[in-house]
């Protein structure tokens, strides 16, 4: 039986209640951190984990928090990054309206460690009726001593704060986030300096994941080595992938990081398959930012060998026949699929999403988006595809924030691996527009 | 806090209660932090992100209105011009559409007889398009206030319209 970290109790009748949260062994790490253990050690015990942030970059957590400045006299922040917009992913919302208070726990432990008191959760703004099962939770952790001044009689003060987003994708970035926090646009700063410098009202700061915040409270519990040892290699531990597209069963699923990419799509615990008389075409598996896969290249290394569900299996072959694992957004494509028009779906967002502080992602954006759009609509010129190559290249590593190579991506990604489907709807602008039409040449489905 | 009385917009006691526990939530002297969510408190009470609305927050937060101009229209959940009782904000994205969503949108479109930025002529709906939900695996889907409607079908449409019309 896989080990579930996060989602073992997900189903339990009301556990979205603190009694039942309690029942279940809820609160259970908090008391034991605080009681038993110093910032430091919890801090010694997520780098022992390894465990790498759950939002997308996959940066180690333990090591995030060990930048954080500490001078004193000055207030120290966590805010959690609850502002989950990347389409392809919803395993943030999923936990958060079902389990709320591992969340709670997990801001409680990670505050503690970091010498915070006073938190924030920033939430999506769409996202108001989780933000009122977060503050519902909170307010239960407060009357129940776990909140508040002298928590659990140690003298130790936190309080926290859910904070509404007013819907901007951008926000998910993690300075943007805190412009937001304060009140402001979502422009992304410019870095250095880093939040764990001058974060949060210019004082040191960690954002991290709701995902990666909740996961403290087991490895509490369990030490950082039972975490470390889950998963394969540098991708320790669980991850929730959320999976959509043209599978059997969609929905959220807690992996232990290892699993067969076949194994995930094809298992009956997980997605069942792809979905009946249809065939497996194109794979985004970590949300639609990162590079996607035809079939083929989904399942196997360019070696031979089965890919796996983690950082590093994802991402073997560099972007010429890899991925990455990003938030765990898996989205797959049966035959059915244009990717022509997935690709300007995905465009038109990043463009719509765009703060336009930069020009490179403000302009490249839109221009990605209209060509992608014409040539969808059976306009395209014969030079469209270089010059959305141009285009991608041009805006990949010249923004501030990683927006624009979340925008590039998808696009050389789609021309890399599907190029005659452009080159087809270019050439074949009557049969391309046709309601349904999608390319049927070569192409390997599996 | 500035307090306001002869403001053209006045939040109900319990919304100005609300806004005042919101403000004092953030440290001394940042309660421009409380900008985004006492835009959604206005929204909520006024159904739209008005000027005169927004003017009353900016005196409320001490802050200047175009400040509050500047936020507002970088967000896409504020309402910056009058909409019907219903906003129906439908996820147009990928994995949504994937599921069919663009049907099941054009149907919706038809059936309210509006294009997507529009209100009907009753004043009843008012139709908004809203990337990603967070929702994919249960697309296609769109939400009204703080519902979420998922797996929708072009006879989920119809039935919702119907609910929400009577």
């Amino acid at each position: 039986m896989a080990t579930k970290i996060l989602t073992e109790h997900i189903n339990v009748p009301g556990i979205e209640t603190f009694d039942v949260y309690r029942k279940q062994g809820g609160y259970t790490a908090v008391e034991k951190a605080i009681k038993t253990m110093t910032p430091e050690s919890i801090v010694e015990e997520v780098k022992k984990a390894g465990v790498r942030g759950r939002g997308g970059a996959g940066f180690p957590m333990g090591m995030k928090w060990s930048f954080l400045a500490k001078p004193e006299g000055v207030p120290r922040y966590l805010v959690c990054n609850a502002d989950e917009s990347e389409p392809g992913t919803f395993k943030d919302h999923y936990l958060m309206k079902n389990i709320p208070h591992l969340l709670i726990e997990g801001m409680i432990i990670s505050s503690f460690a970091l010498g915070a008191n006073k938190s924030f959760i920033y939430v999506r703004g769409e996202l108001m009726y989780v933000i009122h099962i977060l503050e519902k939770a909170i307010a239960e952790a407060k009357a129940k001593g776990f909140l508040g001044k002298n928590i659990l009689g140690s003298g130790y003060d936190l309080e926290l704060v859910v904070q509404p987003g007013g819907g901007a994708y951008i926000c998910g970035e993690e300075t943007a986030l805190l412009e937001s926090l304060e009140g402001k646009r979502g422009n992304p700063r410019n870095k250095p300096p880093f939040p764990a410098v001058k974060g949060l009202y210019q004082s040191p700061t960690v954002v991290n994941n709701v995902e990666s915040i909740a996961t403290t409270a087991w490895i509490v519990n369990n030490g950082g080595e039972a975490y470390a040892g889950i998963g394969i290699g540098r991708s320790t531990g669980t991850k929730l992938i959320s999976a959509s597209g043209h599978i059997n069963k969609p929905g959220v699923y807690e992996i232990e990081l290892g699993v067969p990419v076949e194994d995930f799509i094809y298992a009956d615990e997980w997605c069942g398959g792809i979905r009946p008389g249809h065939k497996f075409k194109a794979l985004v598996a970590g949300g639609s930012s990162v590079p996607i896969l035809p079939a083929n290249l989904a399942l196997t290394l360019a070696n031979g060998e089965k890919r796996l569900m983690s950082y590093e299996s994802l991402s073997d072959g560099g972007f010429a026949t890899g991925t990455m694992l990003g938030s765990g957004g898996f989205i797959l494509f049966d035959e059915t699929s244009c990717i022509v028009r997935n690709t300007w779906n995905f465009s038109r967002f990043y463009h719509h999403e765009s703060c336009g502080q930069c020009s490179p992602c403000r302009e490249g954006t839109g221009w990605m988006e209209k060509v992608l759009h014409r040539i969808e609509y059976g306009h395209g010129h014969q030079q469209d595809i270089d010059l959305l190559v141009d285009v991608a290249k041009k805006i990949e590593g010249n923004t501030i924030c990683p927006l624009g190579d979340a925008a590039a991506w998808p696009v050389a990604s789609a021309i890399r691996h599907f190029r005659d489907e452009f080159q087809w709807h270019i050439d074949h602008p009557s049969e391309a527009t046709q309601p349904g039409a999608v390319y049927r040449g070569e192409m390997a489905l599996v | 806090m500035i307090t306001d009385n002869n403001s053209a917009v006045q939040f109900t006691p319990e919304r100005l209660a609300k806004a005042k526990e919101i403000i004092a939530r953030y440290p001394e002297g940042k309660q421009k932090s409380a900008l985004l969510p006492l835009l959604h408190v206005l929204q909520e009470q006024e159904g739209w992100t008005s000027p005169e609305g927004m003017d009353y927050v900016a005196r409320m937060l001490d802050i200047q209105p175009i400040e509050v101009y500047e936020v507002a229209s970088f967000y896409t959940m504020y309402h910056l011009n009058p909409v019907g009782k219903h906003v129906i904000e439908y996820c147009r994205t990928g994995p949504c559409c994937l599921m069919g969503g663009e049907e099941v949108y054009a149907h919706l479109k038809q059936r309210l007889g509006i294009d997507t930025g529009q209100t009907t002529v009753d004043g009843q709906f008012t139709l908004k398009e809203v990337e990603c939900l967070a929702a994919c695996g249960m697309g296609p889907v769109f939400q009204i206030r703080e519902k979420y409607y998922m797996h929708l079908t072009n006879e989920r449409v119809d039935e919702i319209i119907d609910e929400l019309s009577k």
